[in-house]
């Protein structure tokens, strides 16, 4: 079985390569591009699997998960601007679908922290960076 | 990696057997059977997966996405009746299953490299209800 909890946040950035020059950026990124940046209302939804506990009937403390959630990654992203101001993002273009390998790794990082004795495992990261845009990576596929 | 865009299209249709009579066809289909059509906003969302290029940092560029969505299924579909408008529905019944099948048909020559390939074709009828299908 699989838990999931949603957790909006706001930021910035800009897509622009250190490895192409400024009309190849403008060319791949188009308006993503714009120097000044430019930002949006993500949704972050981490999934966890397990079995739910005999006795408390859940898969996992979703108290202990916001705190994970929290302290792993929304303290350090929100209302920030991606490309300055999260280091491990800093020699990445903050592309969604690097954000969420960025994100995954966060949160692998803590997670034994906040669980130590749970069964429950983090199964997936996905990131909406609009409605109509999202980005998903399982745990384990990296 | 899966990435995902969702496009909407409205569109009209009937399910119905051609050869059936029309007491089997309601038999079957219920009100969608109703012959004078009926319509839904769909939701197509379609899931490609592939490796992130290690210079642009994306899988594909979304812009390039969303032109083969409008080009292959909005624009085709889009406020249409499907039954006379759109191929293959003169000849199959129109139910979301075919649709999502004639959309998988339609966009999987665009996602088909190396570097990305369709994974899923999710199309809801309606908010509580959806097909999945992964070409099966």
């Amino acid at each position: 079985m699989t838990f999931t909890s949603r957790y909006p946040f706001s930021a910035s950035h800009r897509l622009h390569s250190k490895q192409l020059s400024e009309d190849e950026n403008w060319q791949v990124y188009g308006r993503c591009n714009n120097p000044f940046g430019h930002g949006h209302n993500y949704w972050l939804e981490v999934t966890v699997s397990g079995q739910p506990d005999a006795v408390t009937g859940m898969l996992v403390d979703r108290t202990k998960l916001d705190a994970c959630v929290q302290e792993e990654i929304l303290s350090r992203v929100r209302h920030t601007n991606l490309n300055e101001q999260v280091p491990e993002l800093r020699d990445l273009v903050p592309t969604t679908e690097n954000v969420a390998f960025v994100f995954l790794d966060f949160l692998k990082q803590g997670w034994a922290k906040h669980f130590p004795m749970q069964q429950a495992r983090l199964d997936r990261v996905r990131i909406y960076e609009t409605r109509n845009n999202r980005f998903e990576i399982k745990a384990n596929e990296v | 990696m899966l990435i995902t865009r969702r496009v909407e299209f409205s569109a009209s249709h009937r399910c119905a057997v051609a050869s059936w009579s029309d007491e089997k066809n309601h038999e079957v289909f219920g009100a969608d059977a109703n012959p004078y059509g009926h319509g839904h906003n769909y939701v197509l969302e379609v899931t490609l997966s592939g490796h992130v290029d290690e210079v642009t940092g994306m899988i594909v560029d979304l812009k390039d996405v969303k032109t083969v969505l409008n080009r292959e299924v909005v624009e085709v579909m889009d406020h249409r009746y499907l039954n006379a408008e759109v191929k293959p529905f003169d000849e199959i019944v129109p139910t979301t299953e075919n649709i999502a099948r004639e959309i998988w048909r339609r966009i999987v020559p665009h996602f088909s490299s190396d570097r990305v390939q369709l994974h899923e074709v999710k199309l809801y009828e309606t908010e509580n209800l959806y097909v999945e299908y992964r070409g099966e």
